[in-house]
């Protein structure tokens, strides 16, 4: 088998975030690393993020810095990776990339523990960058430039300490002395060596300098202090005039300023005062905002509060340290404050967001500082606060993450024309089902109906320098309806149009004269007024037109077609004619090239499935200069100029290129490439748009030039970061659209479907799927459909979160000690209402309170894919966690489909896992499945982790037992079972009389169950060690699954030994019996093997157009979404094959890991072709 | 080459022997001291490496840590593992937050959690004989 692997949605999860000055000039830009891909973000002027750039590097990115040469105008990012090397990148403004400046090797591949790559710290001055591995080995890079002012950088300087881990690492700011650069260490070395735990619980966490003398080439330990056990994090505080230079430590609980030679000034941070004692507070994020006069801190803990650090100092020493609550914001996993006043915050699950700053938090707030700091016997006195709604920023943008994806199916519940995509995503309070279509979000900004049905709209402009569209022009089968565009639209009659007649083509002429095409004639309305008309001869009508700015063609019934060209004075001249030798199907001219005096190309199609191209030039005018054959009639044509970008805002500088676009009435859309001299066509392709004939409009997306092609499902061909892209649009079918440019909507598309006009602008540009979002209450586990009535059944489960009565008796409380407040401040009850609202919003902003780490809420929930309602939603009691469902229809048939759920009781993976007890529920659908019914629960001893319907009974794995139950009245009844598997199982597929179970650590187990004897039994199994995160059942023989290592593998029991054990009379029982080394007698073979580089979390065999392929679609953990196909035939294989080995040769991977390599991460790549390597090649 | 070699099969114990940060299992110590299997080291080596090969590989224990040697207890063979594991886990953002959702932790707070079990990932280091 030979997979094609293809992204369809690249991650969401950030995994680390650096802002800076990429591009040049005044602007801020973000850079993101979302684990294998780098991208580049800039807000823009209305405050929305836009993706500049978006690379795939084939590597994990761990840490990312900016870095600037003092005196420079352009920031540069350094990369740490698993590649074992340093990679310095410069953004390109020009080709739109980033170009390696550097790449340094440093060690081995992968993410090792000594192998640096994990951390990275930049001195601030931009002299030197310290790259550092989890444990021992810290490298420093002296960066300099020479005499081009290009930059240079060192061969590196070791500052390696064994047996230290590292924690956090920065560059110390010390203004033009030498770099320094500070790391929180531990050293174990002793206490590995000493039994009785002695050096364990006196191992001492230290802040150590290291001083790179730039004089002597050498780095050396300039310093070395206790710090507190808890530290994790580093601060960089800023030196050199502007501020006491030195570090903030941030550890459990506190917060610490450290300099050599300063005492030490140490803050608590405020705690929740719903915070459980055990429990305490970390940093997870911090930004620094740093003015001329001033700068302050930002850090967020694990809880989502962030706090504002503030130091008061005089010279270098600081006097007082204070921390100040400043808002809640879900929990980041970086944060950048930009000079603009905007704040980004890449969350760690969910969608991401960018904030602005109403205020820098110095009103009134809780604070805790040093001067207050009070020490007691149990230890220092803490602080508490509670959190509340944003006061300081204020979100104006968000980024849409499905990080992390926890399950995902894809279907056609809603019967369109492609299936959609069910995701299940998110964590605690900020879960949701979210529904993915493939195509652009539309953004409908008007719908108004008309009288009769309508068959084409247009735009006009009254003058070629006007901004905006004059008049919307609607033809209907006898008539012309013509609207102006103002503040309202509303129909006028003083256009010059002819409105006794429907038309063929509207559009404007020469620099403001207006024409009105109809089957009769051709009316030139002229500026001032004047009407010119030109009538057809004979009895003959238009049938087709095609114009542009200065030429008009028009085809006449019977196939003559006759040329007219503006002259001078602004007339419209009958050049030349030519007779085809059949009707005429469509036609069209390209726009006037700028600068020229017309374009020199008409496209014709004609009913004999042929496409010609002619010539307008006055020398050879209408003579053919090349024959397309198609498969189908054309419809409709549209010759388009691409012209990747202009080296401006994003893209490549590429010439122009036009392209000839048919829709063909097998609704087929045909694209070919024209020769600019010559006309002749090359490299055609042709893509299935749907089951209409597409017709072509000419629109603009950002400025440039694209295409709108209505076929059963309106699509967009636009250009995005250089590539030219068609994407269906989430919209219903069009008739005829046309592009609308108000001063409401400056880039839009007004269309007709049925008796209505219709204006909408497109959203999202780039996107592969627009989603609709079903919020969720905890974290989802598994989703299955409830067969009959459709209706999705989720199970969701947190740990460590207080049940919804909990939480409302506190939220409760917590308003009446608010309440009593307001009594006070005599604020209204109103503001009482208000404040609950506000309230019911906060979950999601401030996750749920933490409870102990034993406490689990749960629920299930049915919900209706269609409206999006919960129709029945029971929480579970007492401790209990749902981790598995499925539905059952038990062979007795009394009740139907009825719904098993597997839960745990008081589970807890630390220190040992351990639970009360396990159940399986049995429901029953009531109410047309809008609800259930708790028919009864059995207890079993372990984690019922998978469940499956098998032969009208149950199928469950609990820990290692594989068993199989019936239905009683009180409880189900144990019927068979297996207590032979490895470690604990996760998934059960059954097809047929055959089971495949998946071992959470053991990869797959191939099971057969004997009806006669009542026993199950393993037949084959496989030989790797697979930590099982996903699995899809193929077909009879193959299995698909996932490991939690970033691997995709598909293994198949291979032909001879199926037909064996289905030939046997005892199904290979008897080989069973026998046992080999504990293992199965028969094992499978590993057909296809990928890294992904993401774990993934859910496999599905799908087809996700209609007609096309069955392929594998994985959802991951960070979010994406991927598919891979297989190829039908060995010359594809060969060509990809082929493609991709030039690929690794000449386009090595942006951050220096081998792209063979990167693959083979686990196991060596087996027969999967890559995906983006060549999107990159695509056009 | 005997570097790679060696390393080579340091970095597959990772992940043959990768424990589930949800069960750290502090009961190595008190399993009897047994040399692990070392057949793979010696088939890499050639005759001409023998000659120092003492010195080269008190090199390469100093240079690659977790490298093995002939009197290595199962206790430090372990410990190597588990910090190998949990270098790998912090050094994977997607596992880390695979970790972080199953424990509904923030992922922050993930990483610090398996940063301090590096301290002393199997627990106490087993009593030794009297040599």
């Amino acid at each position: 088998m030979y997979l094609y692997s293809l992204t369809l949605q690249r991650a969401g999860g950030v995994v680390c975030a650096t802002n800076g000055n990429f591009v040049g000039g005044k602007t801020q830009e973000i850079v993101v690393a979302r684990g294998k891909t780098l991208d580049l973000l800039r807000p823009d002027d209305a405050g929305k993020l836009q993706t500049l750039l978006s690379v795939e590097v084939f590597g994990a990115i761990r840490s990312l810095s900016q870095f600037r040469l003092t005196g420079s105008q352009k920031d540069y990012v350094v990369v740490g990776s698993d590649s074992g090397r340093l990679v310095i990148l410069e953004y390109s403004r020009e080709r739109n990339l980033f170009h390696k400046v550097h790449q340094e090797t440093f060690g081995k591949s992968g993410c090792r523990r000594i192998v640096p790559g994990q951390f990275l710290a930049v001195d601030p001055k931009g002299r030197a960058v310290m790259v550092t591995a989890c444990e021992k080995q810290k490298l420093v890079y002296v960066l300099n430039r020479d005499a081009a002012a290009r930059l240079t950088i060192s061969s590196p300087l070791e500052a390696h300490k064994s047996h230290t881990i590292t924690y956090s690492v920065v560059g110390v700011d010390c203004g033009f002395d030498n770099p320094v650069f500070a790391a929180i260490e531990l050293d174990y070395s002793e206490a590995d060596l000493d039994p009785t735990g002695q050096a364990a619980a006196e191992a001492q966490k230290h802040l150590t300098f290291y001083e790179l003398d730039l004089g002597l080439n050498h780095v050396s330990r300039k310093w070395s202090e206790p710090v507190d056990n808890g530290a994790n994090l580093l601060v960089i505080v800023p030196g050199g005039g502007d501020g006491p230079s030195g570090v903030l430590v941030c550890a459990e609980n506190f917060v610490i300023y450290k300099n050599q030679g300063h005492p030490d000034v140490r803050a608590v941070i405020p705690r929740r005062a719903d915070l459980p004692a055990e429990r305490g507070v970390l940093v997870v994020s911090a930004a620094t905002h740093r003015q001329k006069s001033m700068f302050f801190f930002l850090l967020q803990t694990e809880y989502g509060d962030i706090f504002k650090v503030t130091l008061e100092h005089e010279g270098d020493r600081v006097a007082e340290l204070k921390i100040k609550y400043f808002d809640t914001i879900p929990v980041t996993c970086s944060m950048c404050v930009l000079k603009t006043g905007f704040l980004f915050a890449a969350s760690e699950f969910g969608n991401h967001a960018l904030y602005q700053f109403q205020a820098i938090g110095e009103a009134e707030d809780v604070e805790a500082s040093s001067a207050t700091l009070m020490e007691t016997e149990e230890g220092f006195q803490p602080v508490f606060f509670q959190p509340r709604g944003l006061k300081n920023l204020v979100r104006i943008d968000q980024i849409e993450s499905l990080m992390p994806i926890m399950d995902m199916r894809v279907m056609n519940l809603f019967e369109e024309e492609t299936p959609q995509v069910f995701t299940l995503c998110g964590r605690g309070p900020r879960s949701s089902l979210r529904i993915l279509r493939p195509g652009l979000a539309i953004n409908e900004m008007a719908v108004s109906q008309l009288p009769g049905t309508p068959s084409a709209v247009w735009t006009v402009k009254k003058n070629v320098n006007d901004e905006f569209d004059a008049y919307i022009v609607v033809s209907f089968v006898n008539a012309t309806l013509v609207l102006s565009i103002g503040e309202t639209i509303e129909e006028v009659s003083d256009s010059g149009f002819l409105d006794t007649t429907p038309s063929l083509s509207v559009s404007l002429l020469g620099d403001d004269s207006l024409m009105q095409v109809h089957p009769n004639g051709i009316r030139h309305i002229r500026e001032d007024g004047r009407i010119n008309e030109w009538k057809t001869p004979g009895k003959k009508t238009i049938v087709k037109v095609g114009s542009n700015r200065l030429q008009v063609v028009i085809a006449l019934s019977g196939g003559e077609l006759i040329y007219f060209e503006m002259d001078m004075t602004g007339q419209l001249m009958e050049v030349e004619k030519h007779e085809m030798p059949g009707d005429v199907a469509c036609l069209d001219i390209a726009p006037v090239p700028e600068g020229r005096q017309r374009s020199r190309f008409l496209a014709v199609g004609s009913y004999d499935n042929t496409i010609r191209i002619l010539s307008l030039d006055p020398d050879d005018c209408m003579q053919i200069l090349s024959v397309q054959s198609v498969s189908s009639p054309p419809e409709s044509l549209l010759l388009l100029e691409v012209q990747a970008s202009t080296g401006g805002e994003d893209g490549a500088d590429h010439p122009a290129s036009v392209f000839l676009n048919a829709g063909l009435q097998n609704g087929v859309l045909f694209r070919t490439v024209v020769d600019m001299v010559t006309g002749q066509l090359s490299d055609t392709r042709s893509r299935f748009l749907g089951l209409r004939a597409p017709k072509l409009f000419s629109a603009t997306v950002r400025g440039r030039q694209a295409m709108l092609c209505l076929s059963s499902r309106p699509w967009l061909g636009y250009i995005h970061q250089g590539h030219f892209l068609l994407t269906p649009l989430s919209y219903e079918t069009l008739e005829y659209a046309a592009s609308f440019s108000s001063d409401q909507c400056a880039e839009g598309v007004v269309a007709v479907a049925g008796e209505a006009l219709r204006i909408f602008t497109i959203e999202r540009l780039g996107e592969t799927f627009n989603e609709t979002v079903v919020p969720l209450r905890y974290t989802p586990r598994k989703f299955v459909l409830q067969p009959k009535r459709k209706h999705l059944v989720i199970i969701e489960s947190d740990q460590g979160a207080f049940t919804a009565e909990e939480r409302e008796a506190a939220r409760k409380e917590c308003l009446e000690a608010a309440g009593m407040g307001e009594n006070g401040n005599a604020m209204e009850n109103g503001g009482g209402d208000e404040e609950e609202k506000e309230d019911a919003l906060s979950d999601e902003q401030y996750g749920y309170p933490k409870a102990e780490s034993d406490k689990w809420v749960s629920c299930i929930r049915i919900l209706d894919p269609r409206t999006g309602n919960t129709t029945c939603l029971l929480e579970l009691q007492e401790n209990e966690a749902a981790f598995s469902l499925c539905t059952v229809n038990f062979h007795d048939k009394e009740y139907g489909t009825l719904l098993a759920v597997g839960t745990a009781k008081g589970l807890q993976f630390w220190p040992k896992r351990s639970l009360a007890a396990g159940f399986i529920h049995i429901y029953r659908f009531v109410e047309e499945g809008k609800s259930l019914e708790l028919l009864h629960k059995t207890q079993v001893e372990g984690v019922p982790l998978a469940l499956c319907q098998f032969q009208g009974r149950l199928l469950a794995g609990i820990g290692s037992v594989l068993r199989l139950y019936d239905l009683g009245k009180r409880r189900l009844l144990r019927k068979c079972e297996n207590k032979l598997f490895p470690n604990s199982i996760v998934s059960i597929h059954t097809y047929r009389d055959r089971i495949y179970v998946g071992d959470i650590q053991e990869s797959f187990h191939y099971c057969k169950y004997r009806r006669d004897e009542n026993q199950l039994y393993i037949f084959a199994d496989d030989s790797v060690p697979r930590w099982l995160t996903a699995s899809h059942h193929i077909d009879f023989d193959t299995m698909a699954g996932a490991d939690k290592f970033g691997n995709v593998y598909f293994v198949r029991l291979s032909q001879d030994v199926s037909d064996e054990i289905e030939e046997d009379p005892t199904g290979g029982k008897i080989k069973w019996e026998q046992g080999k080394l504990n293992g199965a007698p028969n094992k499978v073979e590993e057909i296809v093997q990928f890294h992904v580089g993401d774990v993934v979390t859910c496999l599905q065999k799908a087809s996700l157009i209609p007609g096309g392929g069955e392929c594998v679609i994985y959802g991951t953990v960070m979010g994406s979404l991927g598919a891979l196909l297989p190829f039908a035939s060995r010359e594809d294989v060969d060509f990809f094959s082929h493609l991709e080995m030039h690929m690794r040769q000449e386009h090595p991977p942006l951050c220096g890991r081998d792209h063979m390599a990167f693959r083979s991460a686990y196991f060596p790549v087996k027969v999967t072709f890559q995906d983006s390597y060549s999107l990159l090649v695509h056009f | 080459m005997v570097a790679a070699a060696v390393l080579s099969v340091m970095g597959m114990g990772i992940f043959n022997h990768g424990h589930s940060s949800k069960s750290p299992s502090p009961a190595y110590a008190n399993l009897p001291l047994r040399r692990p299997a070392r057949t793979e080291r010696k088939m890499d080596l050639k005759a001409s490496d023998r000659f120092n090969i003492n010195s080269q590989l008190e090199h390469l224990q100093a240079k690659y840590v977790g490298t093995g040697h002939a009197d290595l207890s199962r206790f430090e063979w372990a410990v190597n593992i588990q910090r190998d594991s949990y270098a790998s886990y912090i050094g994977h953002y997607p596992i880390l937050a695979y970790f972080a959702v199953a424990e509904n932790e923030s992922i922050g707070r993930e990483r610090y959690n398996f940063m301090q079990k590096m301290l002393l990932p199997c627990g106490l280091p087993p009593e030794r004989d009297e040599d």
